[in-house]
């Protein structure tokens, strides 16, 4: 029963009350950058959700089997950048071979992932999380925290492309076009998800 | 003329934050205080110059194939410098900026100006590039701070600056505050270039 509602509680932490765009501010460079078109974003937010879970799986194994045993915990930031970097490639490479059709859709945005900072901002956090009695995060949560801060990045690029969208009718003033009213609408949605913060399990 | 050129285009004219929209997520993160964005930027300059330095030097040994990685080794080896530093001599801004130190790795900036840049360059005109953009940085965060921290607590480097009859708006040091700040700011700097 404990483990049901820890995954709970996970799902409900980073796809809501600590979002990883709205609360924590990690991957607003994609957030901007790739929310002008509903189905270009819905295609980043799943490539998004894919690395993510790959990323945490194999920085938590690199981290706890091969970093700690060694003691050279400080290179931490390095040994991971560098696991996002060639998973990113792998998978591009194999999605190429083994499913044509997925990568026509994917492909365009595996290469911008690299340098998005929620996975490596994941990558981290599933290293430091606790739970409130002192635990560390296992393997099995911490794959799974990646698999839900994809999810609620992918929630929140979706509706900012499907505002945006239709801003593009909107009869926006001059000054405000492009860039800042995004940045107003990142503002309201941000306001929305304070109101998460109150939940408590 | 065309050195003072390169150090000073990152200030204005190709200002990293409000021109380009680089680097967002440490700009709207760390800049709920004027000490925090004093910080980030500080640390981002550094890590800037030095890797500007490093890639121009190696420019020529670097095959261009594998630039990329290369130059995030070079970059993720400065920020670990930095991570440590700062976490033996100033503990408590450390504690402050946190995951922000080892995501400076992944900020745009940086790797834009190795990229774009340090590669293409020799060593003298990189440090400037690295040094203008970096002070570009910094300057805009500043900027932000100090909007959000007045606004938000009505103090300036945790000094009370406006009468204490001022209700501080908390939603500007709150997530939605850097939302509107930077939206607004870029509102104004068009509002301006039209004119």
């Amino acid at each position: 029963m404990e483990f049901l509602s820890r995954i709970f509680t996970i799902a409900i932490a980073s796809i809501f009350v600590q979002n990883y765009v709205l609360s924590r501010f990690l991957g607003l460079c994609p957030y901007i950058g790739v929310s002008k078109k509903l189905d270009s974003a819905a295609g980043m937010g799943m490539a998004v959700i894919f690395v993510m879970t790959l990323a945490s799986t194999f920085t938590w194994l690199i981290h706890n089997y091969i970093l700690v045993p060694l003691g050279i915990e400080y290179l931490q930031t390095i040994a991971f950048i560098l696991t996002i970097a060639s998973l990113v490639q792998f998978v591009e490479m194999a999605i190429q071979k083994m499913a044509p059709a997925l990568y026509k859709s994917l492909g365009v945005f595996l290469p911008l992932i690299t340098t998005n900072c929620a996975v490596l901002g994941v990558a981290i956090l599933n290293i430091q999380s606790t739970w409130p009695n002192g635990d560390k995060f296992n393997f099995i949560y911490s794959v799974l925290q990646g698999f839900f801060a994809g999810v609620g990045f992918t929630f929140v690029l979706v509706l900012m492309a499907g505002i945006r969208e239709r801003l593009d009718k909107a009869e926006v003033p001059e000054s405000m076009k492009g860039m800042p009213i995004s940045f107003i609408v990142a503002g309201c949605m941000a306001l929305a998800f304070l109101g998460f913060a109150g939940l408590k399990f | 003329m065309s050195a003072m050129k390169e150090f000073t285009k990152g200030f204005i004219k190709e200002n990293p934050v409000f021109i380009m929209a680089l680097g967002l997520c440490p700009t709207l993160a760390v800049t709920s205080s004027v000490e925090n964005a004093l910080g980030m930027g500080f640390a981002a300059t550094f890590v800037l110059v030095a890797s500007n330095i490093f890639i121009s030097l190696l420019k020529n040994f670097i095959p261009s194939q594998v630039r990329i990685p290369a130059y995030i080794v070079v970059i993720a080896s400065f920020v670990t410098i930095v991570d440590m530093v700062m976490h033996a001599f100033l503990p408590p801004l450390h504690a402050k900026l946190g995951l922000f130190i080892p995501l400076i790795v992944v900020n745009c900036i940086i790797l834009g100006r190795a990229e774009a840049f340090a590669s293409k360059n020799n060593v003298y005109k990189s440090i400037l590039d690295g040094l203008g953009m970096g002070l570009g940085f910094t300057f805009s965060l500043t900027i932000l701070g100090v909007i959000r921290e007045i606004l938000g607590a009505g103090q300036l480097l945790g000094f009370n600056v406006l009468p204490s009859s001022y209700q501080p708006m908390l939603v500007a040091i709150l997530a939605p505050g850097a939302f509107f700040t930077l939206g607004f700011i870029m509102a104004v700097i068009n509002l301006v270039k039209k004119k």
